[in-house]
């Protein structure tokens, strides 16, 4: 058998390398992607919530469909018991342990699922527009105000959707999806070309 | 689109449910005694109305919970929603409030 040797370590590539990320629609809504991140779903009755604090700085948010923020560090309400979390990715050795850690002596469950999806930021003045092309929830800001965070679906796939500002959104989808969600979104803003 | 009422997350559009049958069906406690005919009753028999009927809705594409809902057959308008483990509500009452 050839001795094949990797002379190079394996390149990584972005899922959105090559897609068509830039239009001159972006003046109305810009797409960009976001660096990967560790991405954990934690899981468990309320008490987490609050021991979760340990490890992450902040207790996981409890009301209803918001995100809770500090140190670069996001908790996203997903669930009454689901949260997800998302930290920089240099974290993602060090978090999960630091959350097992904290959250010893209550029942949960802390998976990692940084591969899993994949971020796109969505903003521009027309981003809540052109989102609801596939998105059914009321984006207007009364409705979905600035911090709120939902499980969701855009056309067929199932997102993660989180107001990070009046005109930004952050977009976590399944990896596998993701040249989809650019091809729905592109499509979406074409009227702004 | 109808609007459906989450007990947990408020009013979201129904492309986020799934919808998960009658709901209060409950087990019978000695299934062994049961004959064929009981069984195939509690599994596949279901009440059907016209009107209003107690239905298990999923939030799939939300929190992800199971909760009942109290919907109209006839007009598709969900009367009520409540959490999963919550007593069945009073239809009799439902139905006069609807009519008000």
């Amino acid at each position: 058998m050839a001795d094949v040797a990797l002379k190079e370590p394996a390149l990584r590539r972005s899922v959105f390398e090559g897609l068509p990320l830039a239009s001159r629609a972006a003046a109305a809504c810009a797409l960009e992607p976001l660096p990967p991140a560790t991405r954990l779903s934690v899981r468990g009755r309320p008490g987490v919530a609050e021991a979760a604090a340990g490890a992450l700085g902040f207790p996981l948010p409890t009301d209803v469909c918001r995100a809770a923020e500090a140190g670069g560090r996001a908790a996203l309400w997903l669930g009454p018991d689901e949260w997800l979390v998302i930290a920089p990715e240099a974290e993602a050795a060090t978090l999960p342990a630091a959350l097992e850690t904290a959250l010893a002596g209550v029942p949960h469950a802390v998976v990692d699922i940084s591969h899993r999806n994949v971020a796109l930021a969505v903003s521009g003045p027309a981003a809540a527009y052109v989102l609801n092309h596939g998105c059914p929830l009321d984006l207007s800001l009364s409705a979905f105000p600035v911090g709120m965070a939902t499980r969701t679906i855009l056309g067929k796939v199932e997102v993660v959707l989180w107001r990070t500002g009046p005109d930004s959104f952050r977009l976590e989808c399944w990896r596998t999806f993701a040249e989809w969600v650019v091809a729905f979104l592109n499509e979406a803003r074409r009227e702004f070309d | 689109m109808l609007i459906i009422r989450c007990p947990i997350c408020g009013d979201r559009p129904e492309l986020e449910f799934r919808y998960g049958g009658e709901a209060h069906v409950a087990r019978p406690a000695a299934t062994e005694a049961l004959d064929d005919q009981q069984v195939a009753d509690r599994l596949y028999m279901r009440s059907n109305p016209k009107g209003l009927t107690v239905e298990r809705w999923r939030h799939v594409h939300g929190c992800g919970r199971f909760f009942n809902a109290v919907r109209d057959t006839v007009s598709d308008f969900f009367v009520t929603t409540y959490k999963a483990g919550e007593p069945r509500p009073d239809l009799d009452a439902l139905k006069k409030e609807a009519v008000r």
